[in-house]
């Protein structure tokens, strides 16, 4: 998405910020130490699921904030897929001006305290911030988006946008996680009346049912929600497009432009013997019944799950790092990452692998799982691994493990969840006449619109990558939003 | 939130329940079923269609009482709503014209068989009923079926109505008799599966809808998977129907099983928790 320089310069160019930066030296900016984030300790944080990062406080923020040097060519915003103006909300955060950073955020960002937690930034951003190249560690970018949001939040005075011409014409989004919820946002700041269809009986896909409690507290979920009702976006929840509703369904209600965010929701398995057995879940299943369905306050929610003592996860990308830190909230005597290359190829964020660690999780690296032993219930109680080495590299760039035969071990199991990985849902793109999908059934798009192959469809998200990140849906979801904005008003000028 | 807007007692056990659901009611065929949460607390659990009334906008769900989820929603009333109705779900039935068709159905059971063997009758088929249950009490929907089926064998297990005996024993009198060119076999899974084993010693081909424990029943969490002809199948969008001869029965049955102690839990908490 290109960066509109003019109005960056614009913003950096105000009297406020000049003399703000002028303020303080850059050399003696660059001497301050990067802020660390406070934590619960890993003893007190394990009992329960309360939120691990616990959040700057304003002096911390504003110390934090001043290392940035508000270059005159941002490097970070390039890092960035939904564009953040990010030197200008960190001012305003210098500058203590905290509702004005969160506007800052919102004006690119419809749900900056997600991204303030989830985003891997130090792939992003922060891996473009200048302090790179001086080998110094980069602004705490991340930390800082998440305490402006979370100060507006806390203060209670959620600004809105305001929208100059509400066209009234109707769009909708299939699918509520944070792709759709970007594009929603967004077509309603362009005046569209925009509606959300949902599956399941709860809003905001993979950010409800898939990340924990721990790392994304629901009530902030809720309230970055609240925010997009605010703006005038319906949701509609236990609709199963395809299915409750089709496509045709929606255009003869008179919807005229779509967006599908129908996600990566269809779970992997290995494909092993005694891949049934009872106590081995998938990592969607395991995560769903916690923090969808609140299972670890069984009974008092309805829904239960197995409580496992010895907890294999197989896998080593943030999901499997989420579950594995779930069963050892759930009481887990021995939880362990089973994966099958070395600690350096792991998908996860370096900040998941090091809080599972200091939850006690122990790593099997390099090692896979091929086969799983049941008692006579069908209940998993030991899985045969087999340990593997590292060959060339593959198509991802990471060497590929290869089997060192002979090496197979027993390993006693109670419980098993398969992280490797999910697959596009295949419910919406068969269903709707046109699309066009690719062998790995993700639709295909035109890479700059977001455009499918249906000129008045546009998809965003995993459903068109596969698997990936949070923020890269969301700037799919703007982009599309830009597209379908651009589309409609082409067509018939915008009414 | 979706309004119960008819209750009626079919047995101990069994309620039936007309819930307001108008998308659903529009869309659902033979076969589907849907995910319901009784509260917000409340599991999400999946109940089979037994009828649909599209100008009252109204699914027809018949439950029995398990375990706490299946209470819960017994006792729920007209007036009073249920959280969350999400549908249809699953493949719908392949109803075809091939001549004579055995619907067998085994407790409630009966109540997702009654919309398929009403659809192969009115595809043209000989319809057959073999029906079971404990005893008379249980049985269900019994009028339902004999009003439309050309033939209907009820099977008690103590003899109070119709033959005494298990209901294969009425299957295979009918197979024994004359050419049956499908047989729908919907009940318990052990019934299922005995159902599925003589079928198959007199190749007929045979059809079982299979009620696993699900979550989101999309697709999502596999939680409902089988193995059908040594593949993994998930029952929500693979299903609910599987060609019986080749469902793994004894591996399902472990499967439903796996919250045993749980259930148990929460149903003694729940019971306490009623006046």
């Amino acid at each position: 998405m290109p960066v509109d320089h003019q109005e960056l310069n614009a913003d950096r160019n105000q009297g406020w910020r000049s003399e703000l930066r002028g303020r303080i030296s850059a050399k003696e900016r660059s001497a301050l130490p990067r802020v660390k984030m406070p934590e619960l300790a890993p003893m007190e944080r394990i009992l329960g699921f309360l939120e691990v990062n616990v959040g700057l406080n304003e002096e911390a923020a504003v110390l934090e904030a001043r290392r940035c040097l508000d270059c005159s060519a941002p490097t970070c915003i390039s890092g960035c897929p939904v564009n953040i103006n990010i030197p200008g909300f960190i001012k305003r955060i210098e500058n203590r001006d905290f509702s004005g950073a969160a506007r800052k955020l919102k004006e690119t960002n419809a749900l900056p305290a997600v991204c303030g937690r989830v985003c891997p930034q130090e792939s992003q951003c922060e891996a473009q911030c200048v302090y790179q190249k001086m080998k110094k560690p980069p602004v705490a970018i991340g930390y800082l988006e998440r305490f402006a949001s979370d100060c507006e939040r806390l203060a209670g005075n959620i600004s809105l946008p305001l929208i100059e011409k509400k066209s009234g014409v109707r769009v909708a989004a299939i699918g509520s996680g944070p792709a759709s919820l970007t594009f929603a946002g967004e077509m309603a700041k362009n005046g569209y009346a925009v509606t959300v269809f949902e599956a399941l009986h709860e809003l905001a896909g993979v950010l409800s049912y898939g990340i924990p409690e721990f790392r994304l507290p629901k009530s902030i979920v809720r309230s970055e929600i609240a925010y997009l009702e605010a703006l005038g976006v319906a949701f509609e929840r236990n609709v199963v497009v395809g299915k409750t509703l089709t496509l045709d369904d929606l255009r003869e209600k008179g919807f005229r432009g779509f967006f599908i965010g129908s996600g990566a929701g269809l779970p992997k398995f290995m494909n092993i013997p005694g891949e049934n057995s009872i106590g081995i879940y998938s990592s969607n299943e395991y995560l769903t019944r916690v923090n969808l369905m609140k299972a670890y306050q069984f009974p008092s929610y309805d829904t239960p799950i197995v409580r496992g003592k010895r907890v294999a996860v197989i896998g080593g990308g943030n999901t499997a790092m989420d579950s594995v830190r779930t069963a050892v909230r759930l009481g887990a005597e021995k939880a362990m990452i089973v994966y099958r290359r070395s600690e350096q190829e792991m998908p996860a964020r370096i900040e998941e692998v090091h809080h599972a660690k200091e939850e006690g999780v122990e790593f099997l690296t390099l090692t896979n799982p091929i086969e799983y032993f049941a008692d006579s219930d069908g209940r998993v109680k030991q899985m045969k691994v087999q340990k593997m080495g590292l060959g060339a590299a593959d198509d991802s760039g990471r060497r590929r493990p290869v089997v060192i035969e002979g090496s197979e071990y027993m390993i006693d199991v109670d419980t098993v969840v398969v992280g490797v990985g999910t697959d596009p849902n295949p419910l919406i793109p068969q269903t709707i006449q046109g699309l066009e999908v690719t062998k790995w059934r993700t639709i295909v798009v035109n890479e700059e619109t977001m455009q499918t192959a249906v000129p008045d469809i546009f998809a965003g998200g995993d459903i068109v990558r596969g698997g990936a990140t949070v923020i890269l849906a969301m700037g799919d979801g703007k982009r599309a939003a830009e597209s379908l904005h651009a589309y409609l008003t082409d067509k018939d000028g915008g009414r | 939130m979706n309004k119960i807007v008819e209750k009626e007692v079919l047995s101990e056990n069994v309620v039936k329940l007309v819930v307001e659901a108008p998308l659903v009611s529009r869309k659902q065929r033979p076969g589907q079923f849907v995910i319901v949460r009784t509260d917000e607390k409340g599991e999400r659990i999946p109940l089979t269609i037994a009828d649909a009334d599209p100008d009252r906008g109204t699914i027809t769900l018949i439950i029995q009482k398990v375990g706490t989820s299946s209470h819960k929603i017994t006792r729920l009333n007209p007036g009073e709503s249920l959280s969350d109705v999400s549908g249809p779900l699953g493949r719908a039935t392949h109803v075809e014209t091939l001549g004579t068709v055995l619907a067998c159905g085994g407790g409630v059971g009966i109540a997702p068989l009654y919309p398929i063997a009403r659809a192969f009758k009115q595809a043209g088929n000989r319809l057959i009923a073999v029906l079971g249950a404990r005893n008379r009490e249980l049985l269900i929907l019994e009028k339902e079926m004999a009003a439309f089926a050309d033939e209907t064998i009820i099977m008690t297990d103590d003899g109070s109505h119709g033959n005494k005996g298990v209901i294969t024993v009425g299957i295979e009198e009918v197979l024994k008799r004359e050419a049956v060119h499908l047989a729908v076999a919907i009940g318990p899974a052990v019934m299922m599966k005995f159902t599925a084993l003589l079928t198959k010693r007199y190749n007929v081909p045979t059809i079982a809808s299979l009620n696993t424990i699900m979550v989101d029943g999309t697709g999502m969490c596999g939680a409902c998977r089988v193995s059908v002809g040594g593949k993994t199948r998930f029952v929500c969008v693979d299903g609910p129907e599987f060609d019986a001869h080749q469902i793994d029965f004894d591996e399902m049955i472990k499967r439903l099983n796996t919250y045993r102690a749980e259930e148990k839990v929460s149903f003694d908490g729940y019971m306490r928790s009623q006046p």
